[in-house]
This record gives C-alpha cells, sequence and structure tokens, in this order.
C-alpha cells in the first residue's frame, strides 16, 4: 500500500497560483527528491502534505487513510482530532531545525513521544540514546541546541523525527542553512537511513546527492511537474528542455 | 518622637504597600495574560474591546482611575462606600490599570516568537494547549523580563498612589509625619525604604534571568 499519496492538489496565494494540479505517491521504502527553481512550489507542496498549509484542491491520503477529500470542488479536511492523529504518519525535518531552545537536546527527542503519544518515558529514553549513538551525538544529550553547530542541530532535529516512528519523513532542504563543509554529515545521516529502507521525500537543491542517494527525482517548475523518473536517469538524460537548462546550471 | 518611633510608623505603611504590590503582581500579571490574548483573537469585537481597554487604562492617570473605582460606586449606584472599601478599591484600580501594560508586554513577547517553533510543535502533534504552555510560554517568559522588571519596579513606587484615597500605605504615613514633626526625616526614611525595596526587586528579578540563561 502506499504510504503516501497526494491527488491534484491546486493552490494559490493571492493571485500567484503556485501548485497546478499536481500528484504524487509514494510507496513504502521510496526515496523521493523533489528538485527545481526557487518558487517553482516544492516547498508549498511540502507543507500541504504535512498540513502546515491548506490546499484549496486535491486530496491527502496517509497508509490509505483519506485526510482531505475533495467536496464541491473544494478540499474538505478531516475534524482536528482525526488530523493530530495523521500526524503521527510523518515527520518533517525543516531547514533552520526549529529545535526547542529551551530543551534539551534529550527532551527536544522525548517530549513528544511522551507528552503526545504517551510513550513510556524509560522506553523513550533508551530509544532517543540509541538514536543519538547513530548520529554521532552520544556526549550531547544534555547540550542546549544553542551549543550545537548547525549541522549537529539538524542531526538532532532528525532524530527528533524518527522518534516518532513515522512511516513517512519529509525533508525541507535540510542542509540549505548550513555551511558547506557541514552539509555532507547531514547527507550521510539520510544516505544510512535510505540504506535502512526509510521512506523519504527530500525537496532539495543538492542535485548529485539526490541522483545518489534517492530512488526517483521528481523535477518541479513554475507550480507543475515538469520531468519525473528513476533518479540516475532523470540527472543524466534529461528529456525536458527545462529540466536540462535547470540541471545545466549545476554541471559546470 | 524618636527615630524609632517615626520607623516603627512607617514600616506599619510599608506593611500595605507591600500588600498593594503583591496582590497588583498577582492578579494583574494572569489578568494581563488574558486581555493579551483578547488584544490578538481572531474573534474581531473581543480585539476591538481589548484594544479600547488598553488604550483607556494606558491612556488616563492612575490616580483618577483609582478615584473611578473608589467614588463610582457611590456616584453611579449611590452605594455607601465604607473605609474598609479603599484598599478594596486600591488593588482593583491597580490590578486593571497593570494588567493592560502587562497585556502589551506578553503581547510583543508571543508575537516575537518565531513562526517554526509553532510548526515544530504542530508537527509533532502537540495539541494548541500544549504547544503554548510548554513550548511557546517559557519562552515568552524568558523574552519579556527585562520590560516586566521595568513595571514591576514602576509598580513599587506607584503604591504612594493609593495616598489619593487615603489608604494608610508609607508615603501616605510619612507626609503625615513629615507635617506633624515639620521634619523631613520622614520623607528621607520613606525615600530609603522605596529604594531598599526596588533594590530587592530588581536583584530578585536578576536572579531570575540568571536562571533562564541556560539557553539562548
Amino acid at each position: 500500500m502506499e504510504v503516501f499519496r497526494i491527488n491534484n492538489i491546486k493552490k494559490t496565494f493571492g493571485d500567484n497560483e503556485v501548485l497546478k494540479n499536481i500528484s504524487v505517491a509514494v510507496e513504502p521504502g521510496d526515496v523521493v527528491s523533489v528538485i527545481g527553481p526557487s518558487g517553482s512550489g516544492k516547498s508549498t507542496l511540502l507543507r500541504c502534505a504535512t498540513l502546515l498549509e491548506t490546499m484549496d484542491e486535491g486530496e491527502l491520503i496517509y497508509n490509505g487513510n483519506k485526510i482531505a477529500y475533495m467536496e464541491n470542488g473544494k478540499t474538505v479536511y478531516a475534524p482536528p482530532g482525526e488530523l493530530r492523529k495523521a500526524r503521527s504518519n510523518f515527520g518533517l525535518v525543516f531547514q533552520n531545525f526549529n529545535l526547542f531552545p529551551h530543551f534539551s537536546v534529550m527532551r527536544n527527542l522525548c517530549d513528544a513521544p511522551v507528552s503526545v503519544q504517551k510513550r513510556e518515558k524509560s522506553e523513550v529514553v533508551a530509544e532517543a540514546r540509541a538514536l543519538l549513538k547513530k548520529m554521532g551525538l552520544e556526549d550531547k544529550e544534555d547540550a542546549y541546541p544553542y551549543q550545537l553547530s548547525g549541522g549537529q542541530q539538524q542531526r538532532v532535529s532528525i532524530a527528533r523525527a524518527l522518534i516518532m516512528n513515522p512511516s513517512i519523513l519529509f525533508f525541507d532542504e535540510p542542509t540549505s542553512a548550513l555551511d558547506p563543509e557541514l552539509t555532507g554529515d547531514i547527507l550521510k545521516v539520510i544516505r544510512d537511513m535510505a540504506a535502512e529502507h526509510m521512506t523519504m521525500v527530500i525537496v532539495t537543491h543538492e542535485i548529485e546527492f539526490a541522483k545518489n542517494v534517492s530512488d526517483r527525482i521528481i523535477f518541479m517548475a513554475d507550480g507543475v511537474i515538469v520531468e519525473e523518473g528513476p533518479a540516475v536517469d532523470l540527472v543524466n538524460n534529461p528529456k525536458n528542455e527545462r529540466t536540462k537548462s535547470f540541471l545545466g546550471k549545476f554541471q559546470r | 518622637m524618636t527615630l524609632e518611633l517615626i520607623l516603627q510608623q512607617l514600616l506599619a505603611g510599608l506593611g500595605t504597600s507591600l500588600k498593594i504590590f503583591g496582590l497588583t503582581l498577582l492578579f494583574s500579571l494572569p489578568l494581563g495574560l488574558l486581555v493579551s490574548f483578547g488584544r490578538m483573537s481572531k474573534i474581531t469585537p473581543l480585539r476591538g474591546l481589548m484594544k479600547v481597554y488598553i488604550s483607556i487604562l494606558r491612556g488616563t492617570p492612575l490616580m483618577l482611575q483609582l478615584f473611578v473605582v473608589y467614588f463610582g460606586p457611590y456616584y453611579i449606584f449611590g452605594k455607601q462606600i465604607t473605609p474598609s472599601y479603599r484598599l478594596t478599591a486600591v488593588i482593583i484600580g491597580f490590578v486593571l490599570n497593570y494588567a493592560a501594560y502587562f497585556a502589551e508586554i506578553f503581547r510583543s513577547g508571543i508575537e516575537s516568537m518565531p513562526q517554526g517553533q509553532y510548526e515544530a510543535a504542530e508537527v509533532l502533534g502537540y495539541t494548541k494547549r500544549q504547544t503554548f504552555f510548554k513550548i511557546i510560554f517559557p519562552q515568552v517568559i524568558k523574552r519579556i523580563l527585562p520590560p516586566i522588571t521595568n513595571e514591576t519596579i514602576t509598580l513599587v513606587k506607584d503604591t504612594s498612589l493609593a495616598f489619593s484615597i487615603a489608604v494608610a500605605e508609607m508615603f501616605t504615613v510619612a507626609k503625615a509625619l513629615a507635617a506633624a514633626q515639620r521634619s523631613m526625616v520622614p520623607f528621607a526614611a520613606a525615600g530609603i525604604f522605596y529604594y531598599v525595596f526596588n533594590f530587592v526587586v530588581a536583584f530578585a528579578m536578576e536572579r531570575i534571568e540568571k536562571r533562564l540563561s541556560y539557553y539562548k
């Protein structure tokens, strides 16, 4: 069964039509990268998928559960309680981390599982320690976010998303706020997760990385999907002129 | 009259000043938070009402407001007012006035919070209530401590306005003593007491700020 599906989404801000009838489906274990110039609508797509933005038209389905559907030509969302439950299906890693600055690293990881998912604290703490170890942050559990580098903060925020056990993880330009020498750490973490068959959708500007880590790449421009296909094919042999010119700017 | 006696009477007045100070903080801070919610509400009439409330309470003298609260029941409703109502009137007046100032401080703090904090909490499934009390409000407190300290120090000195409706707080006592003794000593002593009071307030607030400096 598909983990995630968004059907015929349309989204307008004022007069600006940001998303023009796009559909995306993701199977378990899929790693999908979304690339495209800024203003192409890829971030809005991600924000609609994660319920941070509402769609004007379109449907949203997680693990077979339809949480937004069409009625009289408009999107209708499930009631708030149901939406909150639906949120446990996905995690989101933000461009600028959005860690909680007043919580230690450990509390950043454990607070939501305990107070939202009502899990046993000792079990959550043990899982948090294991995750931090995996991220190379085992000595940072008592640190506060401001004491960490950008790369470390982003790894904490990935761990914070993972500990909720989502069935799909979204990344919104996870390396864009980082120094170039720190992006490698994050990309490695994502690559490791891909090797463990985590289902992921990654909005990124790192074309080489997208080619290496993803099964599929979606190229977006002006609110539409211009081209979509196996990662290596799309990067090495783009068919559409728009894709060619976009990728051309990176291959110099 | 010895200095000791003067000090004794002033200290009794200080007790009343402390009572006004303490009760005002106790009630005006929560009320201010509620007013700030109303001020930021999506419900237009409520938002407008709170705007008017803040505008009037900040735009007119506190002394006038004390008169209105104290004499209002008599002039408006013809109700006999008793001397014991004086302190109550002072507390009501102060709480209403300070809540307006605190409301704007809370609003500035809440509105300065980055959107990303709300979004991160939302994606993690926190309820609105959890998001506010666990994520937003603790950070707001840290941000608004300096202006809160300012208001608190002003409040210490404003307690002397209770003099205007003859509540026997420290300033009222000092004025009576000075007149009876034909001496500046009671005023000087009262001045020192106010200063020490504020010194303690500032020190306490600094300690709280330090305790919250474990994160940035």
